[in-house]
C-alpha cells in the first residue's frame, strides 16, 4: 500500500437528467425519492457564451455544468484551478457522426464537429470560458476513469499544494456504436480538491492498493439508469458526501488497482 | 513551496515513425536529411503523409488478435524496436508489476478501426460480428493493449489532449513517481493515420498539398503523420549516466479551440514553467525541438516566442519535415529527437524550409549541427489551446 495523499473536498457538482445539481442529488441520495426530477436533455451550462452553448456537444454541456457547480460551491475562481477532465469514451454522438460521414461522404466532414471531436474539447471550452491558463488535461481509463482521474488531480493538488478541479463525464452511445459501448446515460460529476482547510466540506485520505477488494456499489436507486456509465463510478463517493457519513471506499483505477479512499467530516 | 521537481532518468527510449523504425534509423534519417514523407496513398486527398511503411502486412501476433487495429499494430511494432520491450519487462521484473505505471498519449486511439466498422456495417446497419470488439473501439484501448502486452499492474492512464498528449505523459509520470506511487513509469504514445484526421484537418484547410515546410515564409500547411514511441522513467539512482527529464510546463491558451493564442500566451507560460521547474535559465538551453507544424499561425506565434525568450546561441528547429505531424504521438516522437540530440551531440535543423519566415530569430536553424547538447526542450501544442513543454538534460558524465 502506498503512502497516503490527504486533501479536502471543497466543492461538488453533478449533472444527469434526474440529478441536475448537488442540492437535489443530496436530497435524493439521502432517500427522498420523490425529489427525483426530469431536468431534460440539456443542462444550462451557463458559463458558456450563448452562441457556443447552442453549438456545443452534449459532453461539453454536461461537463461544464458540473464543473461550474463545483467551483461555485468551493467559492474558487475557476481561472485559478488546474483541471482534469476524464471520460471513458469522449463524445460518442460526434464519433458516430464522424464515422458515418467518413463512410459515405468523407469530404463533407464538418470542421466544427472535427475540432469538437478531440477528447480535450470540454477542457478546452472550460479554459476558454473561464480564462484559465493553468494546466488543462483530458484523460481516459475506461471503466476506471473516475478513479484514475481522481488520482491524477489529487497528485496535481498535492504536488503544488493548491486547489484543483476534477470533472468526469460520459454520454450515451449512439448508432452502431451501441453494439460495442454499453453507456446508455448522460452523467457528469465534478470535485474541487485542495489542501485540507476548514473551508472543506469533507476530508479525504487516499491510498493506492491492490484491486482484489470489492468495489463500492453504485446506490441501488441510480444503478439501473447509470450502470454502464463510467462517470457514475463517482456515485458511491457522492453518496457518502451527501449522507455526511464517514466512509472507506474502494474505487478502481485500473483492472488490478484500487484507490482506498477514506472520507471523514 | 518550491516548484523545482526532482529529475528522473530516462533509462530507455524508442521511436517508430515515417523517418525510421527505431532510434538509430531515425537518427540516421535526421543526419542525412532523408524525409519520411510520401504522397498520400491512403485516400484521394492530394497531400503528403508520414506513414509507417509495412503496417498493412504486419498483423498482431495471434494471441493479440482481438486487439487488431492499425494503432495497435504500430504500438506493437514500436515496442519491439531498440530492445524497448525487453527493457520494460526487466523493469517490471526488478520493481514488481504493481510498481510500474503506464501512461500513454493518443489523440484518436483506434478510431481508424471504428471507421472501418462503419464502412462494413451489416444489412441491419450494425457492426459486423468480427468488429464487435469492445476492447478496440474506445480512447483507452491503446493503454489497455500495451498493459496487456507488457503485464504492468501499476497505475494505467491515457492522456488525450490532442497534439500535446504524449508530452503530458512525462509530466504525469514525474508527479506519480515523486509521490512514491510507482518506482518506474513507461510513458509514450501512438497515433495512426485515419480518415478522421486526414479529412478533419483537410476540412479546417490546414493541410498542405506539398511536403510541409516548417517556419518557411511560404509555408502553406501541415503534413500529417503517424508514430509510436516509448520511454522508461526511473529514479536517477537507477542510472546516473542516463539522460534526464528535469522539468515540465503545462498550460492552456484559453483562446480558441483550433487556433493558437496570437501572442503565444499559453505556450510562453508552459515554456517558462518548464524552466522554473527544472531550475535552468534560457541561456543554458542548447537545443529546442519546436512544435513547428508548418501551419501559418502556429509557426508565426512560436517563432516570435522563441525570438523573445532565448538568446541567439540556442539552436531551435522543427523535425516535422521528416516525420509529418504525428498528432498524439508528436510529444514522444519529438521527445526522442530531443533525447537523441543530447545523447549523440547532434542538433537537427528544419527540413524543407528554404527561406525562413521574417518572424524567426537567429535561433531557428535550417541546417543540422554537430554540437554538445546538455540541456534541451521539446514543445508540443494542441487543439483546445493545450500546451506542454518538456525539459531534458544530459546525465552525469
Amino acid at each position: 500500500m502506498s503512502a497516503a495523499l490527504e486533501f479536502g473536498i471543497e466543492g461538488i457538482g453533478v449533472w444527469s437528467p434526474e440529478l441536475p445539481n448537488w442540492a437535489s442529488a443530496q436530497n435524493i441520495l439521502c432517500g427522498n425519492v420523490e425529489a427525483m426530477v426530469d431536468a431534460g436533455a440539456r443542462p444550462p451550462a451557463a458559463i458558456l457564451p450563448p452562441g457556443e452553448r447552442r453549438r456545443a456537444p452534449e459532453s461539453v454541456l454536461i461537463a461544464l455544468e458540473a464543473a461550474q457547480q463545483a467551483c461555485t460551491m468551493a467559492q474558487r475562481e475557476p481561472r485559478d484551478l488546474p483541471h482534469v477532465f476524464g471520460s471513458a469514451y469522449g463524445d460518442l454522438a460526434i464519433n458516430d457522426y464522424l464515422c458515418a460521414t467518413l463512410a459515405r461522404t468523407p469530404r463533407e466532414v464538418s470542421p466544427t464537429k472535427f475540432h469538437n471531436s478531440v477528447h480535450n474539447a470540454p477542457a478546452g471550452y472550460w479554459a476558454i470560458a473561464t480564462g484559465c491558463h493553468e494546466n488543462s488535461s483530458a484523460v481516459s481509463a475506461g471503466d476506471a476513469t473516475f478513479g484514475a482521474g481522481l488520482l491524477e488531480v489529487a497528485l496535481l493538488a498535492h504536488r503544488e499544494s493548491r486547489a484543483a478541479l476534477l470533472c468526469v463525464y460520459d454520454v450515451p452511445a449512439v448508432g452502431p456504436l451501441r453494439d460495442v459501448i454499453a453507456c446508455r446515460s448522460a452523467f457528469a460529476a465534478a470535485l474541487v480538491l485542495a489542501p485540507w482547510s476548514p473551508r472543506a466540506v469533507a476530508r479525504a485520505k487516499l491510498r493506492v492498493g491492490d484491486g482484489a477488494t470489492t468495489l463500492a456499489p453504485v446506490p441501488a436507486l441510480l444503478h439501473a439508469s447509470h450502470a454502464g456509465n463510467p462517470a457514475a463510478a463517482s456515485l458511491p463517493l457522492l453518496d457518502a458526501l451527501a449522507r455526511r457519513e464517514p466512509a472507506a471506499l474502494r474505487i478502481a483505477i485500473s483492472p488490478s488497482l484500487n484507490l482506498h479512499l477514506e472520507i471523514s467530516f | 513551496m518550491s516548484l523545482l521537481v526532482p529529475p528522473l532518468a530516462v533509462t530507455a527510449f524508442t521511436v517508430t515513425c515515417a523517418a525510421g523504425r527505431g532510434a538509430d534509423a531515425f537518427a540516421c534519417a535526421l543526419a542525412t536529411r532523408q524525409s519520411g514523407l510520401v504522397y498520400n496513398d491512403l485516400n484521394e486527398l492530394p497531400c503528403w503523409i508520414g506513414r509507417v511503411a509495412g503496417l498493412e502486412v504486419a498483423p498482431l501476433p495471434r494471441e493479440f488478435s482481438e486487439w487488431e487495429s492499425r494503432n495497435h499494430r504500430l504500438a506493437w511494432l514500436g515496442l519491439n524496436q531498440d530492445g524497448f520491450r525487453e527493457r520494460a519487462l526487466a523493469a517490471i521484473e526488478r520493481y514488481g508489476a504493481a510498481r510500474v505505471a503506464l501512461i500513454l498519449g493518443t489523440s484518436t486511439s483506434s478510431i481508424g478501426e471504428t471507421e472501418r466498422a462503419y464502412r462494413e456495417l451489416d444489412a441491419d446497419g450494425r457492426f459486423d460480428a468480427a468488429q464487435r470488439r469492445s476492447r478496440v473501439h474506445h480512447t483507452h484501448a491503446l493503454a489497455e493493449f500495451v498493459q496487456h502486452a507488457l503485464g504492468t499492474r501499476g497505475p494505467c492512464l491515457t492522456i488525450s489532449t490532442a497534439c500535446s498528449s504524449s508530452a503530458k505523459v512525462f509530466a504525469s509520470a514525474q508527479r506519480l513517481l515523486h509521490a512514491g506511487l510507482a518506482d518506474a513509469a513507461i510513458v509514450g504514445g501512438v497515433d495512426t493515420l485515419c480518415g478522421s484526421v486526414l479529412y478533419g484537418f483537410n476540412s479546417l484547410e490546414l493541410v498542405s498539398g506539398e511536403p510541409c515546410r516548417p517556419f518557411d515564409a511560404d509555408r502553406n500547411g501541415l503534413s500529417l503523420g503517424e508514430g509510436a514511441g516509448f520511454a522508461l522513467l526511473e529514479n536517477v539512482a537507477a542510472d546516473a549516466a542516463a539522460p534526464r527529464l528535469i522539468g515540465h510546463g503545462e498550460s492552456a491558451d484559453a483562446h480558441h479551440m483550433s487556433a493558437p493564442h496570437p501572442q503565444g500566451l499559453g505556450a510562453q507560460r508552459a515554456l517558462e514553467d518548464a524552466l522554473v521547474r527544472s531550475g535552468i535559465a534560457p541561456d543554458e538551453v542548447d537545443y529546442i525541438n519546436l512544435h513547428g507544424t508548418a501551419s501559418r499561425q502556429n509557426d508565426a506565434v512560436e517563432a516570435a516566442l522563441v525570438a523573445r525568450l532565448f538568446p541567439a546561441s540556442v539552436h531551435a528547429s522543427s523535425t516535422k519535415g521528416w516525420t509529418g505531424h504525428t498528432l498524439g504521438a508528436a510529444g514522444i516522437v519529438e521527445a526522442v529527437a530531443t533525447l537523441l540530440a543530447i545523447e549523440r551531440g547532434f542538433a537537427p535543423g528544419t527540413l524543407n524550409a528554404q527561406n525562413l519566415d521574417p518572424a524567426c530569430g537567429p535561433q531557428i536553424r535550417i541546417d543540422n549541427a554537430q554540437r554538445r547538447v546538455r540541456v534541451a526542450l521539446s514543445n508540443s501544442f494542441g487543439f483546445g489551446g493545450n500546451n506542454c513543454c518538456l525539459a531534458f538534460a544530459a546525465g552525469a558524465a
